[in-house]
């Protein structure tokens, strides 16, 4: 219990000194993780929205593929990524591994399907009506799409949430791509794991309380806004 | 909100330090085992040698038979590794080439003060690894192939034993740290080496019960990765890398090194001599 007490006081000590390496490694956490976000809205929002809204062949199959990928192992993504990147790898030209850019792909990677998953089941929880209404109404197909995006967004937001959350916290994937490289490619998690092998307990529990006041305050802003109008 | 998000993206971008500079021909990748990372010693070292000359230095902290593996599949450029037989089929094999001696210290096997197996003082490893066997006490193995899993399979062999399936031997597949910890939560015995053992020892309840054994030495290598085998390797810095480590300046950081902190060195320099010379 000293030992956890020991880490409360180190987090805040070195919260408020502003000590310059664990706000870089906080800092790159952010950047990294939010960058990876970012992408993962992009495309799961865009294939979610397409899967959702179009009836084709297979699309069970589809459908389910997406759900499962909400699991993904982050170890294994890291490990496939790795194999890509390689600088003998079929991406090896790129020279990214063991760069924060190998970390956001593969955090994109992990994000993506959590983030299009949610999409999916957002999308096909509005009343189907509604787009027949919105079209009747003379919306193009991509006005329509747009308003049920929009009709969708506070599930959506449960979805950048979760996709974030996902990969702040992740550590298998970051460690085997970013390589934990001290100033340059280490975030709170990998940061978290080496203080711990160190016996540094006191700075492990640090680490980790920092990176719960990071995605808490992340999830704050969010939560915000999700909560600022009540669906009706 | 979509102003929001786009707002916070550009400006994540902006700011973004790392992407694109990963390509750069100034940087090799240093493959080593988690003990010299674990002990902090690399985190004195690399900086110096950046500073020197230029090249940045990506640490990948992995056991030394994964190390080695980074190597023979081209994707690091110098090792630091600590696993000798492996290394020398390594360079036999034609992956890696100039290997040279850098440094040792020494392995101990650590276990509960109550010592069951009764081997604490006795200075034959091998004999103690049997009364381990025959008292069939629990022995935690590292494992993964690291260098310490490499030094503990050996004794094994030594002893005669295969320990294998046997009920009082479980591996961890954990790096040095983790599998101290495990070993002092159930109270079994584990082979470490000396410098992970002292990092942790305040969190630990292991005591030392056996060292001093030649069979102990744990010697460390630098090894280049052959750049005639792997055009991708960075030889340049490759060898100014692993000139850098046996200089004479490096040398003189690894004698004092630790002192501070645990009392003792961590690791003895011994660059320039002959590994057969070592533990005279």
């Amino acid at each position: 219990m000293d030992l956890i007490f020991e880490g409360i006081l180190k987090a805040f000590h070195l919260l408020f000194t502003l000590d310059p390496e664990v706000l870089g490694i906080t800092l790159l956490s952010l950047q990294v993780s939010g960058t990876a976000t970012l992408i993962s809205l992009f495309i799961g929002i865009s294939i979610g929205t397409l899967v959702a809204l179009t009836e084709f062949p297979g699309r069970r199959l589809v459908v389910s593929l997406i759900n499962t990928g909400m699991g993904l192992p982050p170890v294994v993504v890291g490990l496939f990524v790795t194999i890509f990147l390689w600088r003998n790898g079929p991406l090896g030209f790129l020279g990214i591994l063991y760069t924060p850019a190998a970390m956001i792909i593969a955090q994109a990677v992990i994000a993506t399907p959590i983030v299009m998953g949610i999409t999916l089941a957002a999308i096909q929880a509005l009343p189907k009506k509604l787009r027949l209404q919105i079209l009747a109404l003379g919306a193009t197909r991509l006005q329509m799409v747009w308003i049920l995006v929009k009709e969708a967004r506070l599930p959506l937001l449960a979805g950048v949430m979760a996709g974030f959350g996902g990969v702040i916290s992740e550590v298998g994937a970051s460690i085997m791509v970013g390589g934990n490289i001290k100033g340059y490619s280490r975030v709170l998690t990998t940061a978290t794991v080496m203080e711990t092998s160190r016996g540094n307990f006191d700075v492990a529990i640090a680490l980790g309380i920092i990176l719960l006041l990071l995605a808490y305050s992340i999830n704050l802003v969010l939560t915000h806004i999700q909560q600022r109008e009540r669906p009706r | 909100m979509r102003k929001w998000v786009w707002v916070l993206g550009i400006g994540l971008i902006l700011v973004f330090p790392g992407i694109g500079q990963g390509g750069s021909k100034k940087s090799i990748i240093l493959s080593t085992t988690t003990s010299t990372q674990d002990s902090g010693l690399l985190d004195v070292l690399i900086p110096i040698f950046e500073k020197n000359t230029g090249y940045f230095v990506k640490t990948i902290a992995v056991g030394s038979g994964q190390a080695m593996a980074m190597g023979q599949k081209g994707e690091a450029d110098v090792l630091l590794v600590h696993s000798p037989a492996a290394e020398k089929k390594f360079v036999a094999e034609g992956y890696g080439v100039n290997r040279r001696l850098v440094m040792h210290n020494d392995y101990i096997v650590v276990g509960p003060a109550e010592d069951m197996a009764k081997i604490k003082g006795m200075k034959a490893t091998k004999e103690v690894f049997k009364k381990i066997a025959s008292a069939g006490a629990l022995f935690l193995s590292r494992g993964d192939n690291s260098g310490t899993h490499a030094k503990e399979t050996a004794i094994w062999k030594a002893a005669g034993i295969n320990p294998e399936k046997q009920k009082w031997y479980q591996q961890t597949g954990l790096g040095m740290g983790q599998t101290l910890n495990v070993t002092s939560e159930k109270k079994g015995y584990t082979l470490a080496d000396r410098g992970t053992y002292l990092a942790l020892k305040k969190n630990l309840s292991l005591d030392i019960l056996v060292e001093g054994d030649a069979i102990l030495l744990n010697i460390y290598h630098v090894i280049e990765v052959n750049p005639a085998k792997w055009p991708k390797v960075n030889a340049a810095g490759t060898r100014a890398f692993a000139d850098f480590v046996v200089s004479k300046e490096v040398q003189d950081i690894v004698k004092t090194f630790g002192v501070d902190k645990f009392g003792s060195p961590l690791f003895f320099p011994d660059a320039g001599k002959k590994e057969e010379d070592l533990g005279k």
